[in-house]
This record gives C-alpha cells, structure tokens and sequence, in this order.
C-alpha cells in the first residue's frame, strides 16, 4: 500500500537527517494487516470494536486505522446507524 | 450496470407468511423492471439499535440487485408505501467492489513480483546452536 512507501520514504529522511534517531509508532491499522478490501456495514461484530459506549466513532489516533481504511470504517459506521445496526451517538 | 444492496426491516409483528410474500412481492417488481437478484440474504430477527416507531426489533432482509436504477426508484417508493416496512436504505456497491478487487489485484501482482521474498526473509533468522552466547549465559 501506498503507506508502505511513505514509510521508506521516511526512513531514508532520517538517514539525510544524520543520526537523530526517531521512535517509529509501530504500524497497527488492523484492516492492512487482514488484508480488508471492503468494510461491510452489516457487520456489528466488527464495527462495534470502533465505537465506544458514547456511540461514536473511534478517532485514527486512538485505534491506529489508517486513513484509508477510517474512511471507508466511517462509511460503514454512518451506514449501520441509519439500518439500526449501531446505535447513533448520544449527547 | 450497477450493483446495489437494498436493505430493508420489516415490523416484527409481521407473520412469517406475510414477510415470505412481502419478499418475493418485492423481488417481482424488482425482475418485471428488467433488472435481477444476485442474492437474497433473510438475517432474521434481530435487536434494533435504537426504536424505530414503537419496534425494538425487526427482520432484516437484504436483497443484492444487479440493475439500471430505474427498478430502485420502484421499490422504494412500494416500500415507503407499505406499513410492515418500518425502514429502508439503499446502497450502490459495485464502485466500492471494484475498488475492491483494484486492491486485491494490485497485491496480487506485488506478492508475484517479489517472489516470496518476504518469506524467505521472515524465515531466515534461526536460532544459533552451540554460539558462543551460550557460554556466557551459564556464568
């Protein structure tokens, strides 16, 4: 994916940079690793893991999603509350 | 031609009968307007997340229709119009599919042009036998 070279890309800044030595956040988007092509709206079991007992949605800093994949969570999330799947947010 | 997911809850008070011909009455007007049914998915009774009128729960019914969108316009408005169904939501997916198997190909044609490389890589680091670390732990 193309975060993978963004990644390298990094990586190779640093070494310019010369010896500063950064913490790399462990990559952790659960959907890259699972190889996710499409996140239904149907599954409760699954989007239910991103919405905490507020009903809303869980942000990338928390969960570590990438960007792609919180987006298309996001559609999948918004679509599950109007089918009554999830809750809507409260206060 | 256009894939769409119509979802539909029908009122629980509804007797199983009655959903059986709400159902097929639905993917009739769904064939008589030239388009076709890929997939019928009944999930059945289930908790709604919230009430919807005075219902707490609901059958769900998915039909996945291969179509124009002319028959979505149909349906929809026999379904505004019937009582036993207390909610709806249409969704074209056949963009979304696409993107989908973009993404499947597209790894696809990585994983052969690395050639396993990334396993072999994965593989590599055995552990040492008889090293000399060995000896320094036992002190």
């Amino acid at each position: 994916m193309s975060s993978d070279n963004r990644d390298q890309n990094r990586r190779d800044d640093r070494r310019q940079g010369g010896g500063r030595r950064f913490v790399r956040a462990r990559k952790s988007c659960r959907f890259c690793a699972d190889k996710v092509d499409y996140i239904d709206y149907k599954d409760a079991k699954l989007l239910g893991g991103y919405i905490p007992e507020r009903g809303k949605i869980q942000p990338r800093r928390i969960s570590g999603t990438c960007s792609p994949h919180q987006r298309m969570l996001a559609t999948a999330i918004k679509r599950a509350r109007n089918a009554a799947i999830l809750p809507v947010a409260t206060d | 031609m256009r894939v769409y997911e119509v979802l539909f809850i029908i009122a629980p008070n509804t007797e199983e009968g009655d959903i059986e011909t709400l159902v097929t009455q639905l993917s009739d007007v769904i064939t008589n307007q030239g388009a076709s049914i890929a997939k019928t998915d009944r999930m059945g009774r289930r908790r709604l997340a919230y009430p919807i009128g005075k219902f707490t729960e609901g059958h769900y019914v998915v039909l996945t229709v291969e179509g124009t969108g002319s028959e979505i316009a149909e349906v929809e408005r026999r379904m505004r119009v019937n009582d036993a169904i207390i909610r709806y939501i249409t969704i074209r997916i056949d963009e979304d599919l696409k993107r989908a198997d973009k993404f499947r190909a597209r790894r696809a044609a990585r994983a052969a042009a690395s050639g396993g490389g990334r396993s072999n890589r994965r593989a590599e680091p055995v552990l040492p036998i008889g090293s000399d670390d060995d000896d320094e732990e036992d002190e």
